[in-house]
């Protein structure tokens, strides 16, 4: 993620000290073993987020009877990803840079990488598997709004065309080359690439889906809490490597992503806790877990700019803005996004990106200053980056769509399979065998 | 003969076996129930989502009695099954015509 920085600096340095050409290039080429070895730790904790993590804590929010059917489409997203990003998703987002846009095809199938090739200091195809676990996250992450009843035709047919036609470009813009890096744009480990993108599309969706049947009148019961507990303790443990292995190096930066990412991981749990005590009378563990998913989306762009308080104070808000958005604005606003994948994924990536333009402290990476340091500009370039990408992820997710109702002639399970219940209506499954 | 259909607290069916032991009643039937009395449901709220649940988790004990003993029968389960809060249950009484020990053939009294 900070490869164009890195580079930008590594070649004012080359600049400065008039080295010849050869012996700068010499030392672009070498690869740290310690920076190399926590990329590949890193890349193998994010991918434990998607089909365990997600696929736990969204699982034990959806009902008894669709269990299995979420369980599937977080692992099956998991893999179209996998399949989709060597072959062309890595070059459309990584190649070389086309009008700051999009990535050339250059790579398809990664051709013309070698196992010797670098990124910074690490080899390339360690870079591209640890992007494609983002990739896979993003786009497992919009099924919050849909579970219940989507069908699985679609959303396999959904996944392939919106990794293709909506995550490739945006993760191009931020980490690839684009338009949004040049522009100045902070997002360390992907509050707008991963986070904003999948809670704007997820709300697509739910409004083009509709409500499930029921909804409102009749009790939707989590099937297991326990589940979901689980699963946001997989993705706390998980996000260490997401966000501090952004660093794509075993520094000092890392070790302060890694500090503030827990921090702000267990002040939204702590605030989103007391806020739901003392308007519902209850902390629940639901609220809990959520808390704790809030805080960490909410540091995520944040996590190589900010300091300790910095940490305090996202993760403060997070508790709240999540708590907000899944029981306030989503009844004001009355769609049916199933599990609240824009009520904390959207509404907590949005804060975290403006947090950054607020709180970046350059005494963390430098270059990175938010308002609260002296440059009120990055607050206002924030706020580009995130109406650009809520904007474009709006009408992306919405061409896939009509496509994906075309090709899958329909979205949505017929209302006989949805009130049956999708474990055994799609997959002839049950999740548990109680007698 | 008298049937006693007991709707009480889940966790009070052991204090309710032991009493019923104490003045031997040798056999019961019980089937794990739901239901709502004056007490109501109460709520569960899911991230800000509030469910009332109506039918709450109670466990039906039948009994069935000589008339003699049905007095001290249900003092003791009323005892037993007491905490003194909404939602203790209720217990009935019905009149049972015949009783059959299916392995002997024993009809009445000698069958319960």
């Amino acid at each position: 993620m900070k490869l164009g920085m890195k580079l930008n600096k590594f070649l004012i340095t080359t600049a400065l000290s008039l080295l010849p050409l050869s012996e700068a290039l010499a030392e672009e080429a070498v690869l740290n073993a310690g920076d190399t070895s926590w990329v590949i730790v890193s890349t193998a904790l994010v991918m434990m987020m998607t089909p365990a993590g997600l696929a736990l804590f969204y699982g034990g929010m959806s009902r008894y009877k669709n269990l299995l059917n979420t369980f599937a489409m977080t692992i099956i997203a998991y893999c179209l990803a996998s399949v989709i990003w060597v072959i062309w998703g890595y070059t459309l987002s990584f190649g070389p840079d086309q009008a700051g846009i999009i990535g050339g095809l250059n790579h398809l199938f990664m051709t013309g990488i070698g196992v010797n090739d670098l990124s910074g200091t690490i080899p390339t195809y360690v870079f591209a598997l640890f992007q494609m676990t983002f990739a896979a996250i993003t786009v497992a992450l919009v099924l919050g709004s849909i579970v219940d009843r989507m069908k699985f035709s679609a959303w396999i047919v959904f996944t392939i065309l919106w990794v293709t036609a909506v995550y490739c470009p945006i993760a191009h813009w931020f980490w690839g080359g684009g338009w949004m890096g040049e522009m100045g744009a902070l997002d360390f480990a992907g509050g707008n690439v991963v986070h904003i993108n999948a809670g704007v599309a997820g709300l697509v969706l739910c409004l083009m889906l509709g409500k499930r049947i029921g909804y409102g009148k009749e009790a939707m019961f989590p099937s297991s809490i326990s589940l979901t507990a689980l699963g946001a303790a997989l993705l706390w443990f998980g996000w260490f490597g997401f966000n501090a292995g952004s660093q794509l190096a075993a520094d000092g930066v890392a070790g302060s992503a890694f500090l503030v990412t827990n921090t702000s991981a267990a002040t939204g749990a702590l605030t989103w806790m007391f806020v739901e005590w003392k308007v519902n009378k209850k902390p629940t563990l639901l609220g809990i877990a959520s808390g704790v998913v809030a805080g960490l989306v909410s540091i995520t762009p944040a996590a190589g700019f900010v300091n300790l308080s910095g940490a305090l104070i996202i993760g403060m808000g997070a508790g709240m803005i999540g708590f907000y958005g899944v029981a306030v604005l989503k009844k004001k606003l009355g769609y049916d996004d199933s599990l609240d994948a824009f009520g904390v994924h959207g509404m907590c990536g949005i804060w975290g990106a403006l947090a950054t333009g607020l709180l970046a402290d350059p005494a963390i990476t430098e270059g990175a200053r938010g308002l609260f340091y002296g440059n009120p500009k990055q607050l206002w370039i924030q706020f580009v980056s995130i109406v650009a990408t809520a904007l474009f992820t709006a009408i992306g997710t919405l061409f896939v769509l009509v496509v994906t109702k075309y090709l899958t002639r329909g979205i949505r399970v017929r209302a006989d399979e949805e009130i049956e219940g999708l474990d055994s209506a799609i997959h002839g499954e049950r999740a548990f065998e109680i007698s | 003969m008298k049937k006693i259909e007991a709707i009480i607290k889940p966790f009070k069916l052991d204090d309710v076996k032991e009493a019923l032991g104490e003045v031997n009643i040798q056999g019961m039937t019980i089937s794990e129930v739901k239901g709502h009395g004056r007490q109501k449901g109460h709520t569960e709220i899911y991230r800000g989502a509030e469910y009332v649940v109506d039918f709450i988790p109670k466990v039906k004990i039948e009994v069935v009695v000589t008339d003699e003993v049905l007095d001290t029968v249900l003092d003791k389960i009323e005892e037993a099954a007491r905490t003194g809060k909404l939602g203790d249950g209720k217990i009935f009484v019905f009149n049972v015509e015949q009783a059959v020990r299916v392995r002997t053939g024993e009809r009445g009294e000698d069958a319960i």
